[in-house]
């Protein structure tokens, strides 16, 4: 690819977000099905290893970003890890629609001189703690009462919905969704942070497994996990002092279609195209590079029928290829595009997709444990199915 | 099992179910009239804030459905695997409801066998017993040909 180095285009007045701003710092937890430690502690480990990784001071921190379903809030997190004076906050809403724009808004507030040092966070006890569908009190979304009253309890039934759909309306068949789960076992297999690190998957295993929600099984559904995660950006100057190789925000979006309305999302004209398409057509109008020359991906996966819907929308392929796409080991280290190389959320952890954003950062330092050879560049992506965000680094 | 926690947007809708109709909200500017749903305050198109609520034939097809299992409530796990349904209406398939498919407009969640479930199917809304003081009035739906 012939790029110019990030350092040329900043500053040149009209480039906006364009590798103004790196992710210096990473951090996390272990991840695992129950850990003893609370939310709040959590956070502050992950916070506190993601600015170590940076060599940066909690007293520099002036900007924090986080999304909702998250428990710990600013006020809690800045007075137990030492922040400084906090100039610039966030929280961005639709839970794990919202990772990716944690890192947009901080790269945002950088850039335009708001702050200097963000971090953003996610904590989570999903996996000791309550199944939000569980909450029979707090109807959560709005069209709750179209949809819950009916039996259409929990995330994994409504996807199912969009699913069963995609399928026929594509003639996608299941074999397509089990080649995404496979690709992200394969490389939870090679990463021991992984909570599946020991458990490989096979077709066998996947075509007998027991039925969530028909036509999605088991292995479509994300992990149930304890964790948190953290990382730092800064200004892509500062970012040249910093303890890491940076990984710049090359491009970044937020996406809420019109008409949309949620992952119940049954009610437009065309509901098989989500918020996915609408970011995307600002990611990449704002980026040098196009989706062929993405290296390897990150792909919000909470179920696996997320990732023909995002390749779709991402522009990989064209609209109701997103299955056949997953044929021929597409996704795997190798093939066209690089999945999920972590695990992401069905096989390594499901931290509200926080954990793919910084193992895309790690396959830009060259440091991921299913490292793509000469990466450069890496798409992730927040949920698909809510109102979402994306974004576009390089190294 | 849940009732619909209902919002001034939507009571209409529960009120005429209570009453055995099928009704969806329609912009009442006639130069628009267009079908929303859900309800909302205003229309999307021509931004009126008058709508009237349009009676429905009740008739529509299958859109799509899915088998829920285990773990779920109580109520609906005592009845799993049942179906859910997404139902595009006749007169206008963009305006789609999720709602059952049963046997009968009394009969439980798993009345009817996932294998007699197809995309595209005609279906017609039946509406269960009812008297006052049960809550909202869940509309259901019957397969056309059973």
């Amino acid at each position: 690819m012939a790029r110019t180095g990030a350092g040329a285009r900043v500053g040149s007045g009209t480039a906006g977000l364009k590798d103004a701003t790196a992710v210096v710092g990473i951090g996390q937890t272990p991840f695992a099905r129950q850990l003893p430690e609370s939310e709040k502690t959590l956070a502050c480990r992950a916070i506190l290893a993601a600015l170590d990784d940076a060599g940066i001071s909690p007293a520099e921190v002036d900007a924090l970003a986080s999304y909702t379903m998250e428990e710990t809030d600013e006020v809690e997190v800045a007075k137990a890890v030492g922040f400084g004076d906090l100039s610039f906050f966030s929280k961005v809403g639709f839970g794990g629609g919202g990772s990716c724009a944690t890192v947009a808004h901080l790269a945002s507030a950088v850039a335009t001189g708001q702050a200097t040092v963000g971090v953003a966070w996610r904590s989570r006890k999903r996996g000791s703690g309550p199944r939000p569908w569980k909450n029979t009190t707090v109807q959560l979304p709005t069209p709750a009462q179209w949809t819950r009253p009916f039996g259409l309890l929990r995330p994994a039934d409504e996807i199912a919905m969009l699913t069963r759909r995609y399928l026929h309306e594509y003639g996608a068949r299941r074999d397509h969704l089990f080649n995404v789960a496979l690709a992200c076992r394969n490389r939870a297999n090679q990463n021991p942070a992984a909570m599946m690190y020991e458990r490989p998957l096979t077709r066998d295993m996947y075509m007998t497994s027991r039925w969530i929600s028909e036509p999605l099984c088991l292995f479509d559904n994300c992990l149930e996990t304890d964790g948190a995660l953290a990382c730092v950006v800064v200004s892509a100057e500062r970012a040249r002092d910093c303890r890491r190789r940076p990984v710049y925000v090359h491009s970044a979006a937020q996406g809420l279609p019109a008409q949309h309305h949620g992952m119940v999302n049954y009610w437009n004209d065309d509901p098989l195209t989500g918020p996915a398409w609408t970011a995307a057509r600002h990611l990449w109008k704002h980026a040098d590079f196009t989706p062929e020359d993405v290296d390897v991906a990150q792909i919000y996966d909470a179920f696996t029928p997320l990732i023909p819907l995002s390749l779709e929308g991402y522009g990989f392929c064209g609209r109701g290829e997103g299955g056949a796409f997953t044929e021929g080991g597409a996704l795997e280290i190798g093939g066209r595009l690089p999945l999920n190389t972590s695990g992401g959320g069905l096989s390594e952890a499901y931290v509200h997709g926080f954990n793919l954003i910084n193992e895309g950062v790690k396959q830009l330092r060259g440091t991921s444990t299913a490292q793509v050879p000469g990466a450069a560049t890496c798409l992730v992506t927040a949920g698909e199915g809510v109102p979402t965000s994306a974004l576009l680094l390089r190294n | 099992m849940l009732t619909p926690v209902v919002d001034d947007d939507g009571a209409p809708f529960w009120e005429y179910t209570a009453r055995g109709e099928l009704r969806v909200q329609a912009c009442a500017e006639p130069a628009c009239a267009e079908l929303r749903f859900p309800p909302r305050p205003c229309c999307p198109h021509c931004h009126s804030f008058d709508s009237e609520w349009r009676r429905m034939s009740g008739r529509g097809r299958i859109w799509s459905y899915v088998i829920p299992h285990p773990p779920l409530l109580p109520d609906y796990a005592a009845q799993a695997p049942y179906n859910v349904i997404v139902v595009e209406l006749a007169e206008a398939p963009r305006i789609r409801l999720v709602g059952n498919l049963v046997s009968g407009p009394d009969a439980p969640l798993d009345s009817v066998a996932a294998e007699r479930i197809r995309i595209g199917a005609r279906v017609q809304v039946a509406f269960p017993r009812h008297s006052d003081g049960d809550g909202p009035r869940l509309p259901r739906w019957t397969l056309e040909r059973p």
